[in-house]
């Protein structure tokens, strides 16, 4: 494995090695003109000025954004409402009914969001778990078995979606299945709780070989001689998961909630695909939502995605600043081991 | 079979059969089934022809209908097995006229039997139709979305190569006034998703002209923060000594990065290379928001447009789905382990 990587990264590194030749010349020079220093700015200089571009200053100015109406892009066209954008997203008459609500349509999002969330992580990391936990029993060709699940990691979110749509459709291959049994055919992308159901089932399908990757990794850094010692003492296996595995698989577990939180609440692509956002709304989600109103419906209304995408920004902070928490006190305490 | 069953059911040894084994059989067993019977359903269908792709139930293989030349009729006839009063037997279709077919056995062309259609069944082979996969070539824009695709592909990747290996070079290499806070930012601005800054972007690619253009599809992806951490922390591993060595021997400081550092990182340098490509290729949101215009298409776009129209036809849509899943199938058999150990290694998505 090793030296495939080596020759891999040597193929890679060749043509960029050629052009990083003719650059000798002329760098030899700058450094020459302003030592050090100017190297360093030269090596920082593309990606900074690529990163600075296209994520920090948009990420600011899109604030500004928010504070704005109308239907302009850039920013010198477009009139300044202060909070106006944020009113309106917010704005209900009562909260349990988003209808009542200014934006019905952002707050369905939510909604929907907030559902997928909640259901799609619980099965996800429950699901991931128990395939990590199998994975990590001695199987044969376990190397096969963990290269399966994560096969779907790889397939495009495009792709993902319509081979489910394929499968799901009303002529499709599920329903085949079922009338094969002698059960009735389902409409499952036309009916509401079965649409919100699959785009769940199929993130799961799309996601879960990730997800059981890294716990495996976790599982395997668990001491062998705990299990051991466990076994002499006759405990049972329940307990030996309970009172073993769970808690030291816990940090790694943690991580990856957030994370699989962080990646549903910006679902989109394979949802979209599948769907669409229907059967009228009963799929639609946030991003779906941003991205209908800043882009793709007739009354764009920049100003309205960009404070609603704030708002998605928000939550996404908060659990990525727990994300970050999380791995440092998981550094902390793998270097007091 | 016997040795394929005992190879499967080979146990440690002494220990029966309990519970969490028949768990193990049973998800693995379920796990092959739904990880890779979609995949299959999806190639096995694209190689069906429309008519077959709209029956129900669906037949798992595809096949054509087997057809025989007879004398006397210009085009080949279509062939059913008919089952009747008179027996079983092989009939060619001359037409069909309501619930009734005119239809004549190969071997006497003269005469004409006029069969209920109830009582006959096509004849059909395993048969694949592969003009799916011609037709979008000829008949669609196909080779200029997989055009597109491949140079945002591989444009995006060698530029993530070359600027985030030279920030990690900078961020690892060096002691400078303000590394800790270039650092900090990255850290930051590590998990900011696209979508989350999607209507400003648009408006700054939108500002330098680059709306329905491949460049405004690659330039926002390249600054990858985890491109640069990674390699950034391959590179800490390289040994001050060699670089100081170099020095001496008055190498710039530019042959030292090129010459001696990119070397060394190889190994990392690949991992990002099948990430950078695997994510390129893959990518949908954003291109979906900066193409509009059908001749610059990547091929999610152009296959999420023909997913879209009113009168899907989906012969024509399997069989681009399954072009576009080829390269990452390649990558997954090829390179799966890389990928594997870079997600193990460093949590890497």
């Amino acid at each position: 494995m090793k030296p495939l990587a080596s020759i891999l990264g040597a193929v890679i590194a060749a043509p960029l090695g050629w052009i990083a030749g003719l650059a000798e010349a002329p760098l030899r020079l700058w450094q020459r003109l302003t030592g050090k220093g100017g190297m360093i700015a030269f090596f920082l200089l593309p990606n900074m000025a690529i990163f600075g571009v296209f994520v920090l200053f948009p990420l600011i100015i899109n604030i500004v954004y928010s504070t704005t109406s109308g239907s302009a892009l850039f920013l010198s066209d477009r009139d300044f409402v202060g909070l106006g954008q944020y009113e309106r997203l917010l704005r209900c008459d009562d909260y349990t009914n988003t209808l009542t609500c200014q934006e019905d349509q952002f707050w369905t999002a939510v909604k929907n969001t907030a559902v997928f969330v909640v259901v799609q992580v619980g099965l996800l990391i429950s699901i991931a778990t128990a395939t990590a936990l199998i994975l990590n029993r001695e199987i044969m060709g376990r190397s096969f078995w963990r290269a399966m699940f994560f096969f779907p990691v790889l397939l495009s979110p495009v792709v993902v979606g319509l081979i489910w749509r394929w499968i799901l459709d009303r002529n499709g291959a599920l329903n085949a299945a079922l009338v094969g049994v002698g059960l009735d055919p389902v409409n499952w992308l036309l009916e509401r709780g079965w649409a919100f159901a699959a785009t769940i089932g199929i993130t799961i399908w799309a996601h879960l070989g990730f997800y059981a990757l890294i716990l495996l990794a976790g599982l395997q850094a668990i001491p062998r001689d705990l299990y051991e010692a466990a076994e002499m003492d006759g405990t049972p296996p329940g307990r030996v998961f309970w009172r073993i595995t769970l808690p030291l698989l816990m940090p790694n577990l943690l991580v990856v909630i957030v994370l699989s939180l962080i990646r549903a609440v910006q679902v989109f692509d394979e949802a979209y695909v599948l769907t669409g956002g229907g059967p009228g709304t009963a799929t639609l989600y946030l991003t779906q939502y941003i991205y209908e109103v800043g882009f793709a419906s007739l009354l764009k209304n920049p100003g309205l995605a960009s404070a609603a995408s704030i708002l998605m920004g928000g939550v996404l902070i908060v659990l990525t600043l727990v994300q970050l928490g999380l791995s440092n006190r998981n550094e902390k305490k793998g270097k007091q081991k | 079979m016997t040795r394929a069953w005992a190879f499967l059911s080979r146990r440690r040894a002494g220990s029966n059969w309990d519970w969490t084994d028949i768990v193990t059989f049973v998800w693995l067993g379920a796990g092959l089934f739904i990880v890779f019977g979609p995949a299959l359903w999806l190639v096995l269908s694209s190689l069906k022809s429309p008519a077959q792709l709209s029956e129900f139930p669906p037949t798992l293989m595809p096949y054509e209908a087997r057809s025989v030349i007879v004398a006397g009729y210009e085009n080949p006839l279509p062939l059913y097995k008919v089952t009747d009063d008179a027996g079983t037997r092989t009939l060619a279709e001359v037409r069909r006229v309501g619930t009734v077919a005119q239809m004549v056995d190969p071997a006497d062309p003269g005469t004409i039997q006029k069969i209920n259609i109830a009582n006959r069944t096509p004849e059909r082979d395993i048969g694949f139709s592969w003009s799916n996969y011609t037709d979008p070539f000829l008949k669609f824009d196909f080779l200029n979305y997989t055009k597109n695709s491949v140079f945002v592909t591989t444009m995006a990747t060698l530029i993530t190569l070359l600027t985030n290996s030279m920030a990690a070079f900078a961020l690892s290499k060096y002691e400078f006034r303000g590394r800790g806070f270039v650092i900090v930012l990255i850290v930051a601005t590590l998990m900011i998703p696209l979508s989350v800054i999607l209507v400003p972007l648009y408006s700054i690619i939108s500002g330098v002209g680059l709306i329905n253009s491949l460049w405004g599809v690659i330039l926002p992806t390249v600054a990858t923060p985890t491109g640069v951490f990674l390699l950034r922390q391959y590179m800490l591993t390289i040994p001050y000594e060699l670089l100081e060595a170099a020095r001496m021997d008055h190498a710039s400081e530019w042959q030292i990065y090129w010459r001696i550092v990119l070397p060394l990182t190889a190994p990392a340098l690949a991992v990002l290379a099948i990430f950078s490509v695997v994510w390129r290729w893959n990518d949908f949101l954003w291109p979906l928001i900066v193409l509009s215009r059908q001749e610059v298409y990547t091929l999610q776009v152009g296959l999420n447009a023909y997913a879209g129209e009113l009168n899907v036809q989906w012969h024509y849509l399997l069989a681009m789905t399954v072009m576009t899943m080829v390269p990452v199938v390649l990558v997954f058999i090829f390179l799966q382990r890389f990928i594997t150990a870079g997600i193990a290694g460093s949590g890497l998505k």
